[in-house]
C-alpha cells in the first residue's frame, strides 16, 4: 500500500524536474551573472553600480512610486465597483461583472494601442500621467476580480448582526464588510503591484523612456549586452518579490490564526 | 430605508454604466475606425473595408498573429497535460509538497522581467543546443503557465474518489494508462479552464517573449510595441476588431453552453 502511494507521487517528478531546470536554475544563473565581471571574474561591481549609480537606483525608487500609485488608484476605483457589483440589486446580473473583465481576454498591447489612440484623439500629451492611466486601465480587472469574489462570497449574517446591534451603515461596512474583504484586497494588490514593475510596454507606449518602469531599464541593459548590471538589478527585484511573498504568507497565516482562535473562543462561550 | 435603497440602486447603475463606457470607449473607437481608411484614429477618411484588405496583405502582421496563435495553442496544450499530471502527483505527494508549492508560487508571483532575464541567461548558456525563436518561446510559455493549470486543476482533485487510481491499476492498467483514461476524464472541466487560462496568458505575454524571441520572430504584442515609434499600421485596427469579436463570440458561446448544461442538469 505504502509503495503504491509513492508510485503516484512520481507524477510530480516531471514538474519537479522542470522547476529545477527552468525556475531554480535560471535564478541561480541570475545570481552568477550578477556577481560576474566582464572578464568572467567574481566582482561586486554590478551591485555597486545598482546602488551607487543614480540612474539605476532612482529608476528603482521611481518604479516603486509608480507601482504604489497605480495600485492605490486601482484599489480606489475597483473597490466601490466591486462593492456595487456584489450588492443585492446588482449581483443577480452575473453578466455585469463579466463585462468588466471581457477586455482582459483581448491582447493587452492592442488595448493599450486603443487607449493611446483615444488619448491622442483627445489631444492628451504622452507623459507620466498617461502612463499611470495606462497601467490603471490595464490592471483594473485584476484588482476588481478578487475583491468582487471576496465580497460576493461574504457571509451577510455579520453585517446583519452589526446592523441589529445598532451600527449604522458606514460603521457596519467599516467593522464587518471591509475587514472580511481583506483577503480579496490582498490578492488584488499582489496581482497589480509586482506586475507594474515589468509593465514597461505600457509605460513606454503611454509615456516615454523617462516615465518607464524598471523592467524597461533591465530589458535595455540586457539588449545592450550589459548582462552583469541587468542581472544585478533583476536580482534586487527578485529579493523584493520574495519579501512581498513572505510578508503576504505571514499575514495570511496570522489572520487565519486569529480567525481560528476567535472562532474557538466563540465556540466555548 | 426604502428611499435609501432606491438612491443606492440608481447611483449604482450610474457608476457602473459610466465605468463600462470608459472601459469600452477606446475599444469601440478602434472598432469604429477599423471601417474608416485614415492614418490615425480620429482623422477623417472614407468609410471602407480597406484596412481589412490591408491586414490580409500585411505579411508581417499576419505572421505575428500566426506566431501568437501557434505559440499559444502548443504551449497551452503542453501546460495542460503537464499541469494536470503534476497536480495529481503533487496531490498524492507525502513529502516535499510544501517545497513544490512554494516554487510554483514563485513562478506566479515573480516579476515577469526577472523570469525573462532568467530564461534569457539559460538560452545563452544553452546556445549550442537551443536557439531563441518560436520553439524556445513555446518552452518558456509552457513553464510560465504550468503553475496556473495546477492551481486550476488542484481544487477538483480533492473531490475525486481517492480509490479511483487503485481501481485502474488493480484492473491491470498501467499507471500512465490509468492517468490518461481514468483520471483525466474526471478532471476534464478543470483541464479546460486551465487550458483557457494558459492560452490567454500566452497570447498576452510580452516581457518574456520580447527578450527571448530572437531577432526575426514577432508576436502581436511585440509587433505593436515595436511599431509604435514608427507609427502603428492602421491595419492593426482591423486585427483588434477581429480579435475582440472572436473573444466575444467565444465567451457568449461558453456562457450559453454552460446555461444549457445547467438546465439539462436541473431537469434530471
Amino acid at each position: 500500500m505504502r509503495k503504491l502511494r509513492v508510485g503516484k507521487g512520481i507524477f510530480a517528478l516531471p514538474y519537479a524536474a522542470i522547476c529545477v531546470i527552468f525556475v531554480i536554475f535560471p535564478l541561480l544563473l541570475l545570481l552568477i551573472y550578477a556577481f560576474r565581471g566582464d572578464d568572467g571574474s567574481f566582482t561586486f561591481a554590478n551591485f555597486a553600480d545598482v546602488f551607487t549609480n543614480p540612474t539605476n537606483y532612482m529608476a528603482l525608487l521611481k518604479t516603486l512610486g509608480t507601482s504604489l500609485l497605480a495600485t492605490a488608484i486601482c484599489l480606489l476605483i475597483a473597490y466601490p465597483l466591486a462593492y456595487i457589483l456584489a450588492s443585492s440589486p446588482f449581483n443577480k446580473f452575473a453578466i455585469l461583472a463579466l463585462l468588466f473583465v471581457v477586455p482582459m481576454w483581448m491582447n493587452f498591447m492592442l488595448r493599450i494601442f486603443a487607449l493611446q489612440s483615444l488619448l491622442g484623439m483627445l489631444g492628451i500629451e504622452k507623459g507620466y500621467g498617461s502612463a499611470i492611466v495606462g497601467l490603471v486601465y490595464d490592471f483594473l480587472p485584476f484588482m476588481l476580480l478578487p475583491i468582487y469574489t471576496a465580497l460576493v462570497n461574504l457571509d451577510h449574517s455579520y453585517a446583519e448582526a452589526a446592523g441589529d446591534l445598532g451600527a449604522n451603515g458606514f460603521k457596519t461596512f467599516l467593522k464587518t464588510t471591509l475587514p472580511l474583504s481583506v483577503p480579496g484586497i490582498m490578492s488584488g494588490v499582489m496581482m497589480v503591484f509586482m506586475p507594474c514593475f515589468s509593465a514597461y510596454a505600457i509605460t513606454e507606449t503611454m509615456g516615454d523612456s523617462n516615465t518607464s518602469v524598471i523592467g524597461g531599464k533591465i530589458d535595455m541593459l540586457i539588449a545592450s549586452r550589459q548582462w552583469g548590471v541587468g542581472s544585478a538589478l533583476a536580482f534586487v527585484l527578485l529579493v523584493l518579490v520574495i519579501i512581498v511573498m513572505v510578508v503576504g504568507n505571514v499575514a495570511t497565516r496570522a489572520r487565519n490564526k486569529t480567525e481560528n482562535s476567535a472562532l474557538t473562543r466563540g465556540g466555548t462561550l | 430605508m426604502n428611499a435609501k435603497r432606491k438612491v443606492f440602486t440608481v447611483l449604482g447603475w450610474v457608476i457602473l454604466i459610466a465605468a463600462l463606457i470608459i472601459i469600452y470607449l477606446p475599444i469601440a473607437l478602434v472598432i469604429l475606425y477599423s471601417f474608416i481608411n485614415s492614418k490615425n484614429v480620429g482623422e477623417s477618411g472614407p468609410v471602407s473595408l480597406e484596412l481589412y484588405k490591408q491586414l490580409f496583405e500585411n505579411e508581417k502582421l499576419l505572421t505575428a498573429a500566426g506566431n501568437t496563435l501557434l505559440i499559444g495553442v502548443i504551449s497551452a496544450f503542453a501546460a495542460t497535460i503537464l499541469g494536470t499530471v503534476s497536480a495529481v502527483g503533487i496531490f498524492y505527494l507525502k513529502r516535499g509538497k510544501q517545497t513544490v508549492n512554494i516554487v510554483s508560487q514563485l513562478t506566479v508571483y515573480n516579476a515577469e522581467i526577472v523570469t525573462a532575464v532568467g530564461f534569457f541567461l539559460l538560452s545563452i548558456l544553452l546556445r549550442n543546443v537551443v536557439q531563441k525563436g518560436i520553439a524556445w518561446l513555446i518552452v518558456c510559455h509552457t513553464v510560465i503557465t504550468v503553475p496556473y493549470v495546477i492551481l486550476t486543476v488542484s481544487p477538483r482533485l480533492s473531490q475525486l474518489n481517492p480509490n479511483l487510481f487503485e481501481a485502474g491499476t488493480d484492473l491491470g492498467a498501467s499507471a500512465a494508462r490509468t492517468m490518461f483514461t481514468v483520471i483525466f476524464p474526471q478532471l476534464i472541466k478543470g483541464m479546460v479552464s486551465g487550458f483557457a487560462l494558459a492560452f490567454t496568458l500566452s497570447l498576452d505575454d510580452f516581457v518574456v517573449t520580447n527578450m527571448n524571441r530572437g531577432d526575426s520572430v514577432e508576436t502581436i504584442s511585440t509587433f505593436v510595441y515595436n511599431s509604435i515609434r514608427r507609427g502603428v499600421p492602421p491595419a492593426v485596427r482591423a486585427l483588434s476588431t477581429i480579435i475582440f469579436v472572436a473573444v466575444l463570440v467565444v465567451l457568449i458561446a461558453v456562457n450559453i453552453a454552460g446555461k444549457a448544461k445547467a438546465r439539462k442538469g436541473n431537469k434530471m
